[in-house]
């Protein structure tokens, strides 16, 4: 319990982090530094589409899984980290 | 054990047996090489023939039909939770969670999550993958790309009687909306259900226009007030002006009244630089200019005959088609008239006949625009008839710069906000002409066939990339022009203005001399005229002794024809008798 604290309060202090949410597989988040509606809009979003890039990578290659995705845009870059049950998604603001 | 399988015929059941012979070979034909044939036959050396074994294939391009597109939200509620937890609940929400916290597999993806980003955070922070790396090499040439325009939306009139668009007026704001005037220009076509609606259209949204401005009468012209985007004037076909305020909705705010309004359509209205922001002026070919403040619409402020012996006369007026006014040089304007003539007026005038400065001759017919060089004022561009000419302010007999005639009418032109030597102009058979003058003087730079039918009116977006033009039934086409054509270039300016300098010297010095040659003949007429005071001198002539004299003229000549004919038609029957 306290690792899981502690891994956050790691990704947290990292230059530019601007937010963390943890969801389940099933949409909920179980964890958030954002606010309540942004965390929603994030969850929901997020989670679709990493059910269809995930689903795309397997169906190019059927061996081949999903391990990290980046959304680059002109603001910031928000980065998933999937996994079976739960996605770890950080909102960074990268360094220029 | 063996397995068999018997099978019986009867001997006589069989077909005949085969009697097969040896015969020696036989010569049936013989056809030898004819190398005649080969003189119908060209030798090709070396022969190159590609072959493919694949599927037949064939290439289509299919554009679909306008679909109507709507904008749709999907609102997302938080989902997933399992049935014995509420949502709304935060207690519940609450004991979920932590009881998620607490599952071990939890635990373990995080930390191993946790570790994995971190690394790309890491990554992100230690080198900026987009950063631009070569900047100085960036600066090469975009090189000659050909230029283009591309259709982007096209609006059409949702009613079932289709009017044409005559007038076009960008937002002031940033061009993100764009107002039609709609009417039926043609005399007496207008029917009872043709509807005199107008409408503002959302650029993004061709399927239905944002506002419908509901006048009284079609609306010939519009135009957005450049100081308040949400007000607009509009010249209507029975001569009134209207005014709107888009936060009021579709109805007009004010009307001018019937009496003090222009006797025939409003052709051009335009907003006026003053204090107040209010003050517009309209044109209309009953010969008359009005100004108009739009909080008082029911008398004109000032008026203003377009007599060109400047006596205020109405009947000897020349009927307004269009205006020019530019906010720079807010005394003067120009208007142009549907006999060719193109009146610059100064609106400070002490006396009305001192209003009208001076006129340029130009065109054969109704001048249908005019506009000012934003970078040049002192140059303008005409369009009416075939060609589209540029002038000078100071050269008042001809135009320093002209087109050549083209195929069909010019209807509308102006000039792009941001090249300074660009300009575009509407055909009658649907094309749109953009010119560059420092690229090509006798051809267009780029044509384009817009659509089939005429159009009759084009404005181009104050950033220069967009153009709208509209059509005969009623289409705005919304185009975006390709960045060769609406980015400044460097020295054009200077280019231009040398160009202008040349055409406008050429003009100065044809018109010196045009003087000189009349002086001459003036002088040695007034001599010749005291040589011979008894005789009747050619110039002196009545006009009904010149129609006698040209009747005699074309009389003589058509006997002089005839006789000849019958001649040759008598040598011909000559030689055709045995």
């Amino acid at each position: 319990m306290a690792e899981v604290e502690e891994t956050l309060r790691r990704i947290q202090s990292q230059k530019g982090v601007q937010g963390i949410v943890i969801v389940n597989s099933e949409g909920i988040p179980i964890k958030t530094t954002l606010d309540n509606s942004s965390t929603v809009q994030y969850a929901g979003l997020i989670h679709q589409l990493v059910m269809k890039a995930r689903s795309t990578v397997r169906d190019i290659d059927p061996q081949n899984d999903l391990t990290f995705l980046r959304i680059r845009s002109k603001k910031n870059e928000i980065m998933i980290a999937p996994d079976k049950d739960y996605f770890l998604i950080v909102i960074q603001n990268p360094s220029d | 054990m063996e397995i068999v399988h018997v099978y019986t015929k009867l001997r006589s059941e069989f077909g005949r047996q085969y009697l097969f012979s040896d015969r020696p070979t036989e010569l049936l034909v013989d056809i030898p090489p004819d190398p005649s044939l080969a003189m119908q036959f060209i030798t090709k050396t070396p022969r190159d023939q590609a072959t493919q074994a694949c599927r037949e294939m064939s290439e289509h391009q299919v554009n679909t039909e306008r679909f109507e597109s709507e904008s749709r939200g999907l609102n997302h509620m938080e989902g997933g939770w399992p049935k014995d937890v509420d949502p709304n609940d935060m207690e519940q929400t609450i004991r979920f969670r932590k009881k998620v916290e607490k599952d071990e597999s939890y635990m373990n993806s995080i930390l191993q999550l946790g570790s994995v980003m971190d690394h790309y955070i890491r990554q992100n922070n230690a080198i900026n993958i987009y950063q631009d790396y070569f900047t100085e090499d960036q600066d090469i040439d975009e090189g000659q790309e050909a230029p283009s325009a591309k259709t982007i939306n096209v609006f059409r009139d949702p009613n079932e009687v289709k009017r044409t668009v005559t007038c076009l007026s960008w937002h002031p704001d940033g061009g993100r909306k764009l107002a039609a005037a709609y009417c039926c220009l043609e005399f007496q076509k207008s029917s009872k259900d043709l509807s005199p609606d107008s409408y503002i259209w959302d650029i993004e949204n061709p399927n239905q226009p944002e506002l419908a401005l509901k006048p009284a009468s079609p609306l010939v012209c519009l135009d957005y007030n450049p100081k308040d985007p949400h007000t607009l004037v509009g010249g209507s076909y029975n001569g009134q002006i209207v005014y709107w305020d888009t936060r009021r909705g579709s109805q007009p705010v004010e009307l001018s009244s019937v009496e003090h309004s222009h006797r025939d359509p409003v052709y051009k209205i335009i907003w006026l630089q003053s204090k107040t922001g209010t003050d517009a002026f309209s044109a209309s070919t009953d010969g008359q200019v009005l100004w108009w403040d739009v909080r008082k619409l029911n008398e004109p402020t000032e008026r203003l005959v377009l007599d060109p012996g400047r006596e205020g006369n109405l009947d000897r007026a020349l009927g307004a088609i269009s205006l020019e006014f530019e906010a720079t040089m807010p005394t003067k304007f120009m208007v142009g008239t549907e006999q060719g003539l193109v009146v610059s007026c100064n609106r400070k005038a002490k006396t009305p006949a001192e209003k009208i400065v001076c006129t340029y001759d130009g065109h054969h017919g109704p001048i249908y625009a005019l506009h000012r060089n934003p970078f040049f004022p002192k140059n303008f561009l005409t369009v009416g008839d075939w060609t589209a000419r540029i002038w000078s302010e100071d050269i008042r007999d001809s135009s320093i710069m002209w087109t050549r005639y083209q195929m069909s009418y010019l209807t509308d032109a102006c000039w792009s906000p941001v090249r300074p030597s660009v300009f575009f102009t509407t055909k009658m058979d649907g094309v749109l002409d953009v010119w560059d003058v420092l690229f090509k003087q006798n051809n267009p730079t780029l044509s384009l066939k817009v659509c089939d039918e005429a159009l009759y009116s084009l404005r181009v977006q104050d950033n220069g990339r967009f153009v709208a033009c509209g059509s005969q039934i009623g289409a705005a086409t919304l185009l975006e022009i390709c960045s060769g054509l609406s980015t400044l270039q460097k020295n054009e300016k200077s280019l231009l203005a040398a160009m202008f300098e040349r055409e406008t010297k050429r003009e100065k010095i044809l018109e010196a001399r045009q003087r000189e040659m009349r002086l001459k003949e003036r002088s040695r007429s007034e001599q010749s005229r005291e040589d011979d005071t008894g005789r009747d001198a050619d110039g002196d002539e009545s006009p009904e002794q010149l129609i006698a004299r040209a009747e005699e003229d074309f009389y003589s000549v058509v006997e002089a024809e005839r006789k000849r004919r019958e001649e040759r038609h008598r040598v011909s029957t000559n030689h055709s008798k045995p």
